[in-house]
């Protein structure tokens, strides 16, 4: 849970803090800001929740930001030198993602990258960034793009996500665009009488969207949203439940400037003609482990008992030998168990293979375990 | 009639014909949130004052719950372990995670009363 490090500067607000203190939420620091980590519910109830209905995230700390460049192929190819996702096929309203890499293929901070629907945005790229990466995204992007290749962050959005099996019926009757949009896909549209930017992705394994909204509309937004039958909102202990159980990464623990795409199990983001082609920052080590396998591999992991392994705790072998470390683990709600993801050696990451987790001193049995654990439902056709 | 005491690491302590009945407070496990896993000591164990004990893990993080004054294990709660809930549900009653058989009954002396022990969290808070 924790975040970036923190400084002296005072913690900053997003436009939903009061609406989060009104609603009861326990507020902590969370990369630079003051966010709720959860509400009266309890982060049990909230993860369960978003599971079975419907929850609404605030993740307006987060970096919006928009490339801008004469035409989408020039502001696709400056990005793809930059990271190793096929941007140039992208059709309009089509969103991928990626991550920003260091020239030795470690990951600066992982992005969801959109081209706008509309053909008057054309050569836009939208961008939402890790609120605890986004100044050191944006001063690489400043440095790294060409002349014809603007930056432009967009720190008077807001940005909130609602989540879970209910989302879609909630939107349905909200907004007439958020119907037609399949799973990685976005539009400009209203929600209510606000003009959004609405995207049907997001951070919990769930079918759900992402709408970016002005500042100054988002209380309104996400009052309407928690008037909706279904709808509850929810903090940042359950967002972590909720994507560690959906098996997604959480940048400054499961991946950071030290890992790879590939190490990550990541390659999936990595499209074919980008492995191919290359073209972009470490592509030597990337391209390498693809052809050859990475020497340490992300893989979920099952403790067999009932003791939560977090972050940090070491992977030993059969043997007691040292094998890897964990990178997120805790108790996944859903799965009713504790879960947990890490890196371990690649010859030891097969699913089913016994390993023990050093938890307090004393070696726990688990197992490396298939990511997620709990199944996506996403929204992949509409 | 029992002495009730406290720490300032948020355990509850009741001491009654020299075999003390500990847990975590209510405070403790409202800042806890829910609690997913406990784990406590073997009976018979000889601890000391200030010792780890015993675990208490919550959806987002694990404590410790220190021995509040020495003495030997002589029972634990079983409930707890397999219905962690139970911690949230009543911390400061059916919820006890252990009971000593106090060495030194004189430790008591260092700790809170519970006006005391309520001054202090509203004080930290």
């Amino acid at each position: 849970m924790s975040a970036a490090p923190t400084s002296d500067q005072p913690l900053r607000h997003t436009p939903l803090y009061d609406l989060h203190v009104s609603l009861g939420a326990k507020m902590v620091p969370f990369a630079g800001y003051e966010m709720p980590v959860q509400y009266p519910l309890g982060i049990l109830k909230e993860h369960l929740h978003t599971r079975e209905r419907a929850g609404l995230f605030d993740v307006s700390h987060m970096g919006q930001a928009f490339l801008i460049g004469p035409d989408h192929a020039t502001t696709a190819s400056a990005l793809e030198a930059l990271l190793p996702a096929d941007i140039l096929s992208l059709k309009p309203g089509q969103q991928r993602y990626s991550q920003l890499l260091t020239d030795d293929g470690g990951i600066i901070d992982d992005l969801m990258v959109t081209r706008p629907a509309a053909a008057s945005d054309d050569g836009r790229l939208y961008l939402v960034l890790n609120a605890s990466r986004k100044e050191v995204d944006y001063a690489h992007l400043a440095g790294r793009l060409p002349d014809s290749v603007k930056l432009l962050p967009a720190p008077e959005r807001a940005l909130v996500a609602l989540q879970g099996p209910g989302a879609a019926a909630v939107m349905a009757k909200l907004s007439d665009v958020a119907p037609r949009l399949g799973f990685m896909s976005a539009a400009n549209g209203r929600v209510g009488d606000l003009d959004c930017h609405i995207s049907r992705s997001g951070y919990t394994g769930e079918d759900g969207y992402e709408l970016s909204v002005a500042g100054e509309q988002a209380v309104e937004l996400a009052t309407l949203l928690l008037a909706q039958t279904g709808v509850q909102p929810i903090g940042l202990g359950a967002r972590d439940s909720l994507r560690l159980e959906a098996g997604l990464c959480l940048y400054g623990h499961d991946i950071n400037e030290t890992t790879s795409p590939v190490e990550a199990n990541l390659t999936w983001s990595i499209q074919k003609r980008r492995r191919i082609e290359g073209g972009f920052p470490g592509a030597g080590r990337i391209q390498s482990e693809l052809a050859n396998g990475p020497k340490r591999l992300r893989v979920g992991i099952k403790p067999e008992g009932r003791a939560p392994a977090r972050e940090g705790t070491e992977i030993q072998a059969a043997n007691g030998q040292r094998i890897g470390i964990i990178t997120s683990g805790g108790f996944g709600p859903s799965v009713n168990a504790p879960v947990a993801m890490g890196y371990v050696e690649a010859a030891h990451a097969k699913s089913g293979a016994p390993v023990s987790l050093l938890v307090r001193g004393k070696p726990l049995p688990a197992q490396i375990a298939v990511l997620p654990f709990t199944p996506h439902r996403y929204a992949r056709k509409v | 009639m029992a002495t009730e005491r406290f720490t300032r690491d948020h355990e509850w302590i009741r001491v009654e014909g020299g075999i003390a009945t500990i847990g975590i407070t209510n405070h403790a496990q409202t800042q806890l949130g829910d609690v997913v896993f406990v784990e406590l000591p073997d009976v018979a164990r000889k601890v000391t004052t200030g010792e780890p004990v015993a675990v208490v893990e919550s959806v987002k993080a694990a404590s410790d719950v220190f021995a509040p004054i020495s003495g030997e294990v002589v029972e634990t709660n079983g409930h707890i372990v397999g219905q962690p809930a139970l911690v949230n549900e009543d911390a400061e009653g059916k919820a006890w995670f252990f009971k000593l058989k106090v060495a030194d009954e004189k430790e008591l002396s260092g700790l809170m009363d519970r006006a005391a022990y309520e001054a202090f969290v509203k004080e930290s808070s």
